[in-house]
């Protein structure tokens, strides 16, 4: 035997993982339509037929901005993450990623790439097209950063829920049938769609268990005039309570992700 | 059929071993899946599991390959144990799973070339996709390939690292025979270039073809070791003769057939209606082993 030559570097494996992930998803038509496209067709559509007013001055397109930019960042993350981790799990792709000499730690950095890609790429085209088609007013100065904090976090929280959710479906298609509708249903009763304030109380409540609110509102505080924040049902964009929410489910994720994630099919005993 | 010739004494674990089991024993619950097995595998050897289903035989692979845990015995794969075995033993070792290596969107190349990145002492991806006969297919997407091109690209991504021993599980099952010859050929270059590889079956002739040495196991236990042509102490079973007489077919085993057929052909003066020699095929000895009815158990 020759002499024992050194295994890869990680940010050499780390570099691989990011660009087999990147192809995997830009290279797959369903994945760009439904998590990429889907929610600037959602833009196109709505902002073409709910034209109203919300007060202010403020046109629905504008707040439904915020709340379509939240669940393109939730497809990205966690319903891009649920199906696509629980198909590679089902198909054997992490079986045998499992049996190569691959560090753990990189599928993972790969996956973040990925849902980092896809969620810029959906920001960047949900603004263009509300700025074209519908004249959607820009965040300006430090709104970009709360827009980016937001983002990041409800990403993070999202992605590593995501990752979690995975371990529960028997397989791929499974998935998408069980993740789907819960992010549809989510969607609906967290202030995407339809104003919050507008949204029985008790769903309100259901909501707010969940990051997507959370997303949403932080969003709000981006897009909207901050006299606008009278409507919110507690009267302000409480962006402390958004940060402590986000940041708990990013704990809550990571704690389940670290309890549950398997590399092998259930079936697969 | 009752001398059942232990052609090859254990080994003593020693640096010659790729694979050292000793009193291997999984659980399922109260069932044994593994009871108790013992196995020695050679560097440069190719080495045969047998089995039906449940017999234990992926199990067995599956605590080899460092995915499953076990409940008792001590194993050694490539000097470790494969329980402990890290990013450094794991590069030394290439597995081809049943289920294969998923789906996905990248080319054959792009496939290679990521694996490739995970070892240290890679083979070149052009020459492995050479090498498996896939080296026009280098551009197509994993999902595009035939059954058989994606076998043997399950099998190009278990030996780019370069590995010293080759898990393979079950690679030709659903191959028409053309392919299976085809498969059979690469695994023979393959052992051309020094690699020990553990390869599981429901094939007889697979068995056959490629192994220097075959194990039965059923009930979880390994039945017999010996090379393929001694199975069940094949080689030394009576031959049968057998022809038709008076309208009615007959047979008599002998220990010597050729005189027992020259006695014949003075018989009948000329040629013996529908004569044959035969002796127990490795399926026959297989089923016995693995305790299959057998057709005639007193032939």
């Amino acid at each position: 035997m020759s002499a024992p030559s050194s295994l890869p570097s990680l940010p050499r494996v780390f570099r691989v993982r990011a660009g087999v992930e990147l192809k995997e998803f830009f290279r797959q038509r369903e994945s760009v339509v439904f998590t990429l496209m889907f929610p600037v067709i959602l833009l196109v559509v709505f902002g073409a037929v709910l034209d109203y007013e919300i007060g202010g001055g403020v046109s629905f397109t504008q707040y439904f901005m915020a709340g379509v930019i939240a669940a393109g960042i939730l497809g990205a993350s966690l319903q891009n993450m649920a199906i696509g981790i629980a198909t590679e799990r089902s198909d054997g792709t992490l079986k045998h990623l499992a049996g190569t000499p691959m560090p753990k730690a990189a599928y993972f950095i790969g996956k973040v790439v990925q849902v980092l890609a896809v969620t810029v790429a959906t920001i960047a085209i949900l603004l263009v097209v509300g700025k074209v088609l519908y004249g959607i007013d820009l965040p300006s100065g430090t709104q970009w950063l709360t827009f980016a904090w937001v983002a990041l976090l409800g990403s993070a929280a999202c992605t590593l829920l995501g990752i979690a959710v995975s371990s529960l479906p028997k397989n791929g298609r499974s998935a998408s049938a069980m993740v789907t509708p819960f992010a549809l249903v989510l969607q609906f009763i967290s202030g995407v769609f339809f104003r919050f304030d507008q949204i029985p109380e008790w769903m309100q409540t259901v909501a707010a268990v969940f990051p997507l609110k959370w997303m949403a509102q932080g969003l709000r505080s981006v897009f909207l005039p901050d006299a606008l924040a009278a409507q919110e049902p507690a009267g302000s964009w409480e962006l402390g309570r958004v940060a402590l929410v986000l940041a708990a489910w990013v704990v809550v994720g990571l704690l389940l992700c670290v309890r549950t994630f398997r590399w092998r099919d259930r079936a697969d005993g | 059929m009752q001398s059942c010739l232990l052609v090859s004494a254990p080994l003593d674990a020693d640096a010659d071993a790729a694979i050292s089991i000793r009193g291997l024993v999984k659980r399922y619950g109260d069932r044994d899946a593994v009871a108790g097995l013992d196995l020695d595998i050679r560097r440069g050897e190719i080495f045969a599991l047998l089995g039906p289903n449940g017999a234990g035989k992926t199990t067995t692979v599956e605590v080899l390959e460092g995915y499953r845990s076990r409940d008792e015995g001590d194993v050694r794969v490539l000097g470790q144990d494969p329980a402990a075995g890290g990013r450094r033993w794991r590069s030394r070792i290439g597995i081809v799973l049943q289920s294969g290596a998923g789906d996905s969107q990248l080319t054959c190349l792009e496939l290679l070339r990521a694996q490739a990145a995970y070892y240290p002492d890679p083979r070149d991806p052009v020459e492995v996709l050479e090498l498996v006969g896939l080296a026009e297919k280098a551009g197509a997407r994993g999902r595009s390939l035939s059954g058989g091109q994606r076998r043997r690209l399950d099998v190009a991504l278990g030996i780019v690292g370069k590995p010293d021993l080759l898990f393979l599980d079950e690679p030709t099952t659903g191959f028409d025979p053309e392919a299976r010859r085809q498969f059979w050929s690469l695994i023979r270059s393959l052992r051309e270039l020094g690699t020990t590889m553990l390869l599981t079956t429901h094939y007889l002739d697979e068995a056959e073809e490629l192994a220097d040495r075959v194990g039965v196991i059923a009930g979880g236990r390994l039945v017999e070791v010996a090379v393929p042509a001694e199975l069940g102490g094949r080689q030394a079973a009576p031959a049968v003769v057998s022809w038709t007489e008076d309208g009615v077919r007959r047979s008599s085993p002998t220990p010597t057939p050729t005189a027992f057929v020259a006695e014949l052909a003075g018989r009948f003066a000329g040629e013996v209606p529908d004569l044959a020699v035969t002796r127990p095929t490795l399926e026959d000895v297989y089923l016995q082993m693995i305790g299959q009815p057998a057709e005639e158990p007193a032939r």
